[in-house]
């Protein structure tokens, strides 16, 4: 079963921080992708750019409008996800205990519909 | 129906499958009598019944038929006692799945561990019957559709996982034991639920905390005849009649406790329970070993440092060194912020106030209390204390 992981985090701390935090940061990251590449449960992931560069759109009247921002403007942002691969819901939380943004901001576990193809 | 929910991997398919299965032993029991193992028979037969479900429904709707494979083998096991048991305990790992909210796990141990209908559930915590069956019905589509699975932790989550279980049930045991709103019959049924669902916790899987859990419903529930009037007014501990507490559910409790202190793995559930143990050993309020209490606490706030905690530490001190000590730790904590709307807190403080001759203390902290109670013998309590603090006061 599928279910995709989204991670939440304060963007401002997080370029506040000094570039050697940053970067053992980002080498937590790649090694935490790689764990679950190797175990086969990685389907996909990404990070995101900042939310400042986010645009919602919407249509109303028949008529597309676009704002500037993202859908809910929170404390803390959506920066990236994981698709991954689980057995059940404890696996699937196992896996986001282990992403490095769970320790200081948190991971939105969500199951897939899944379809018969 | 822990084991076909383990079997049919639904709860709805397997609450179907049983009723089916009640359905069908009615008629066939009736005629050939009681099977040698009607456990085994519901099980089986309630796993047939929802195969053959599945199957009529397969053929109108184009079903995955791979997940009726795994339903199929035609062989009729025996259940023994021992699966059935370790599937109970599934259950309720599952119910109390911390991905579940408070009240849903609440809601669904009771329904599905307990066996209380939706409109007992719903009535023990006042709530309208829509709204908690709605609550249920969410619960089960999160575990279905979120895979929850069915199954006792490892090691490594189990301690974690036991909290939540031990908290609902807890909790469970509190709306029975302080909540005095609604049908009071009811309320006791809610206790009693709470210890039988600790009982069956400990005979499950006797950690340490659920010895404790267990030993402090028991030995609280213990307390339950001393604790009001027949009109159903409240008594303070000090003032309670302490030959009707329950000797016999004391004697269980302090066992336990001594029980779960010996495995030195403890927490704050036995350290409530040793507390609890110390008031149940003494004969009257004035002998309670209150050194011994006031000790217990200092080690419970230093595994959880609640300002709750804090004001019961500085009770007990009020006991063993004079109300002024206890009133100048209550009067820290208040300054500080904490527990200004918690009710016990006032009480407490009025009290204090009210021993050492400070009235007009002792009737402002009352009357703060008074605006902050919610139940009606509470009130009547403090009403009574206001009018005489009044009486005495001069003017």
């Amino acid at each position: 079963m599928k279910y995709l992981c989204m991670i939440y985090d304060d963007e401002q701390a997080w370029q506040k921080f000094p570039k050697d935090v940053q970067d053992g940061y980002m080498r937590e990251y790649m090694a935490f992708t790689d764990s679950i590449k190797k175990n086969g449960q990685h389907v996909g992931s990404n990070q995101l750019q900042p939310s400042h560069t986010a645009t919602t759109v919407r249509i109303r009247n028949g008529k597309v409008s676009t704002t500037d921002g993202p859908f809910v403007e929170t404390k803390e942002q959506l920066g990236g996800y994981y698709l991954i691969e689980a057995k059940d819901l404890n696996d699937a939380i196992q896996v986001a205990s282990r992403i490095p943004s769970a320790r200081s901001g948190a991971i939105e576990v969500r199951p897939i519909v899944e379809r018969p193809a | 129906m822990a084991t076909l929910i383990r079997l049919l991997g639904d709860f709805d398919i397997a609450e179907e499958a049983l009723h089916d299965a009640f359905a069908a032993a009615v008629e066939q029991w009736a005629e050939e009598g009681v099977p040698a193992n009607p456990r085994s028979w519901l099980i089986s037969t309630g796993r047939f019944k929802a195969i053959d479900r599945a199957r009529r429904s397969a053929r109108f709707e184009s079903v995955d038929s791979s997940s009726l494979d795994n339903l199929s083998p035609l062989t009729v096991p025996e259940y023994n006692v021992d699966e059935v048991e370790d599937d109970r305990l599934r259950l309720i790992f599952t119910c109390c799945h911390p991905a579940l909210s408070p009240d849903s796990q609440i809601a669904l141990t009771l329904r599905e561990v307990c066996g209380l209908t939706t409109e007992e559930v719903a009535n023990a915590f006042l709530t309208p019957p829509p709204t908690l069956a709605q609550r249920i019905v969410r619960a089960k589509s999160k575990i279905r559709d979120a895979r929850i699975p069915y199954e006792v932790p490892s090691r490594a989550d189990l301690p974690e996982r036991l909290e939540t279980v031990l908290h609902v049930i807890y909790l469970v045991f509190n709306e029975g034991y302080f909540a005095s709103v609604g049908d009071s019959l009811t309320r006791t049924d809610l206790s009693g639920e709470a210890i039988r669902l600790g009982r069956l916790l400990v005979d499950l899987l006797p950690e340490p905390e659920a010895l404790g859990l267990l030993a402090l419903m028991l030995l609280l529930d213990a307390r339950r005849a001393g604790r009001a009037t027949a009109e159903g007014e409240m008594i303070l501990l000090e003032d309670q009649d302490r030959s009707s507490w329950n000797r016999a559910q004391i004697d269980e409790g302090t066992e336990l406790v001594e029980r779960a202190l010996h495995s030195r793995r403890f927490g704050p559930y036995t350290l409530q329970a040793s507390i609890a143990a110390v008031h149940a050993e003494a004969r009257d309020a004035a002998s309670t070993d209150w050194a011994q209490i006031v000790a217990l606490y200092e080690v419970l706030l230093r595994a959880d440092s609640s300002p709750v905690i804090e004001l019961n530490r500085a009770a007990a001190v009020a006991m063993r060194d004079g109300p002024a000590v206890g009133l100048s730790l209550i009067d820290a904590i208040l300054v500080r912020g904490d527990l200004t709307e918690y009710l016990p807190a006032h009480v407490a403080r009025a009290d204090l106030c009210r021993r050492l001759g400070l009235t007009a203390d002792s009737i402002a902290s009352y009357e703060r209390a008074l605006a902050l109670a919610r139940q009606e013998p509470e009130k009547r309590f403090i009403t009574q204390r206001l009018r005489q603090l009044r009486a005495t006061s001069p003017r």
